[in-house]
């Protein structure tokens, strides 16, 4: 960077005395801004240059909302509907935060893919920026794991059966696909253990990656420093330097600005939905996923049997390799994107087979009447479930309690006498034990019934002292009262 | 300062602004945008805690008032009628439904009353003893009348009765449980 033409005396005075001096000298925070803002752009400020800033807000602001979300959303198959259906429905402001994280994942690919097209096109991976390049495309890798691991956990129709087959999916990779497939799963279906490793790697795992990889990649450009526009050199900046404060804030904070608007009114006036709990055993469900994802759908459906290997394996793994090596293969200085046009046909086509793949699945979709009714059914579903009250979970303790009553009319017969004779009162409802009295539950696997029989009888002196009273009660009361405890497991 | 003379497309600044009006043009931009990220992010957060805050703000645990049964069923009462309530305990996003017995019988004007059969003493289920007309804790001897007034023994107030409504012709109840040992009725929960 020796042409740009920052030097010392050029920065604003340095604060020496008042509160913001003593801050700066305890802190050194004003150093920080300073190092922060003043980065110098060749060629000046621009437009073109603002989408990075605005992912580092939607990403702040999905770390913001995850957090939140966390305080009610449960990891299991059991609740993880029921805690998103709660959100949704029944905490204040749920809906509008569960939207904003949700149409966040959307933001950020939109605006991933707008600036990694913006580095493309203007050539900025040349020179010395490899390393940059490099760490942008796992950055890339790691967004879309987000996307794809986050799309699992409200563990409605939508999200399971996108899941199913995007797992699925990767089975097909020949040798160690199955295996890779049981190791996202959990086990070779889907279920709980899914949903707990998903939102391991969704919450822990992936965001530590990104968090590492986020502060090399800003580390690595300011190292680099700014590419500027594209007659710029790119090794050695020669344009005159504009400082990233104030135009380029500004600028970057336009988008920021946009966004916030953006989603907020999204998320205001098209709230984010969900379906009914995920039914696995429902034949008819045709999975969708998500847009960002259906130009891979597409493209997965034309490869079958042995051919499978090309579109699976040896297809992906190539483009992903050709725009890693990008900066090492394309070692001309040239980046005015008018005299690259391998590199441009190269970009066109990969973006129009994209877009082209996503309408072709949109327009077959269509045009096949059964596929288009059934997906139009589980819209309209999604739609019922989204606007019908919340209704809270039955917990398992009451449906035991209320199985046991139906199952044997006997130890139904022994609750009653259990609550008439106030063992509960001691034992505590259903024998779940209070400070007066133990636990129940359990003891009819312990003791066979003749032992307890007798201990309801003859209670030990231990028992005795703790307050319990012989049991005097007709002998089909007492096998009554027996055939509960042993229900109680 | 950087902008002025070499960025000639983007530049704002002209080369006759003094380097001084420059830098408090700065830095009043600076407040400016430092107060209006504070406002954004003041306003931003306001969802967030109402979110955080909402089991402070709304009930998040209740108990949901029980049918104890239709109300003709005890217009010719002349004893305590138990009977099995069910009782709805939401707690945030789950719920739990446990039985509990309660007596309906009447008050000495005739009015219904739905009384809990837990005793006020410590706390034991109290059955109605039909012979003697009366309610007898197995636990410690106490009696009570039908209608729940304390009789002998060592609680220190009648039995607790609960509130009731009707609705739809229904006898509704919401259970609670009461302190035991004092002699005021004190809900606890």
């Amino acid at each position: 960077m020796h042409s740009t033409h920052k030097n010392e005396s050029d920065d604003p005075p340095r604060p020496e005395s008042g509160l913001w001096g003593w801050l700066n000298r305890r802190t050194g925070v004003d150093d920080l801004l300073r190092g922060a803002l003043y980065e110098p752009i060749p060629g000046g400020a621009r437009f073109a240059y603002i989408f990075g800033s605005g992912l580092l807000f939607i990403f702040l602001s999905q770390i913001i909302t995850g957090v939140f979300l966390a305080l009610y959303y449960v990891p299991s198959a059991d609740h993880a509907h029921t805690t998103v259906a709660y959100i949704t429905k029944a905490v204040t402001a749920g809906s509008f935060l569960r939207g904003l994280h949700a149409y966040g994942s959307s933001a950020m690919v939109i605006v991933l893919f707008l600036h990694l097209s913006q580095t493309y096109v203007y050539g900025a991976y040349k020179g010395r920026r490899e390393i940059l390049w490099l760490s942008g495309c796992v950055l890339f890798g790691l967004v879309m794991a987000m996307a794809f691991t986050g799309y699992l956990l409200p563990w409605d129709q939508k999200a399971y059966f996108a899941t199913a087959v995007g797992t699925n999916a990767v089975s097909e990779v020949p040798w160690i696909g199955e295996s890779i497939k049981r190791l996202m799963r959990g086990g070779t279906e889907m279920g709980t253990l899914t949903i707990s490793r998903f939102f391991v790697a969704h919450v822990f795992l992936i965001p530590a990656c990104i968090f590492a990889l986020l502060a090399s990649h800003i580390f690595l450009f300011r190292k680099a420093g700014a590419a500027g526009p594209v007659d710029e050199d790119p090794y050695h900046p020669e344009q005159k330097a504009e400082l990233f404060y104030p135009r380029q804030v500004l600028m970057d904070l336009s988008l920021t600005a946009l966004l916030i608007v953006g989603l907020g009114l999204l998320c205001f006036f098209v709230p984010m939905q969900l379906g009914p709990p995920a039914n696995p055993a429902d034949a008819q469900y045709v999975p969708r996923p998500e847009w960002y994802y259906l130009p891979i759908f597409q493209w997965l459906k034309y490869w079958h049997g042995s051919a499978a290997i090309i579109g699976v394996l040896v297809v992906p793994t190539l483009l992903v390799l050709a725009i890693l090596a990008l900066p090492f293969l394309d070692r001309s200085v040239e980046r005015r994107p008018w005299k690259r046009p391998i590199a441009m046909g190269a970009y066109a086509f990969v973006l129009f087979s994209l877009v082209g793949l996503g309408l072709r699945s949109q327009y077959l979709d269509r045009h096949d009447s059964g596929v288009a009714q059934q997906l139009a059914r589980q819209r309209a579903e999604e739609n019922e479930y989204s606007h019908k009250p919340f209704e809270p979970e039955l917990s398992s303790a009451s449906l035991a309690a209320a199985n046991v009553t139906l199952a044997d009319p006997l130890a139904a017969k022994g609750k009653t006498i259990f609550e008439r004779q106030s063992c509960n009162a001691c034992h505590g409802d259903g024998g779940v034990g209070t400070a007066a009295a133990p636990v129940l539950i359990g003891v009819g696997t312990k003791l066979p019934p003749d032992q307890l029989a007798e201990l309801f009888k003859h209670p030990t002196a231990k028992m005795t002292a703790g307050g319990m009273p012989p049991i005097d009660l007709p002998p089909d009361d007492v096998k009554a009262l027996i055939a509960y405890v042993e229900s109680l497991k | 300062m950087v902008e002025d003379a070499g960025c000639s497309e983007n530049g704002t600044l002209k080369p006759s602004d003094s380097g001084l009006s420059q830098e408090s043009r700065r830095s009043f931009l600076g407040v400016l945008l430092g107060l209006g990220v504070l406002f954004v992010g003041a306003l931003l957060s306001v969802p967030l805690i109402r979110f955080a805050l909402f089991p402070l703000l709304r009930r998040t645990t209740e108990l949901k008032n029980s049918s104890v049964g239709e109300l003709n069923e005890f217009s010719s009462l002349t004893e305590p009628m138990m009977r099995t309530i069910q009782i709805e305990q939401v707690d945030g996003w789950r719920k739990a439904i446990s039985e509990k017995a309660v007596y309906v019988t009447k008050d000495s004007q005739g009015q219904l009353r739905v009384l809990t059969s837990i005793c006020p003493h410590l706390g034991c289920t109290v059955p109605w003893n039909k012979e003697k007309n009366q309610f007898t804790c197995p636990c410690h001897g106490g009696t009570f009348t039908a209608d729940g007034t304390r009789v002998s023994g060592p609680s220190l107030r009648g039995m607790d009765s609960l509130e009731t409504s009707v609705q739809d012709g229904q006898l509704q109840v919401r259970f609670q449980y009461f302190r035991q040992l004092v002699s005021d009725k004190e809900v606890i929960g």
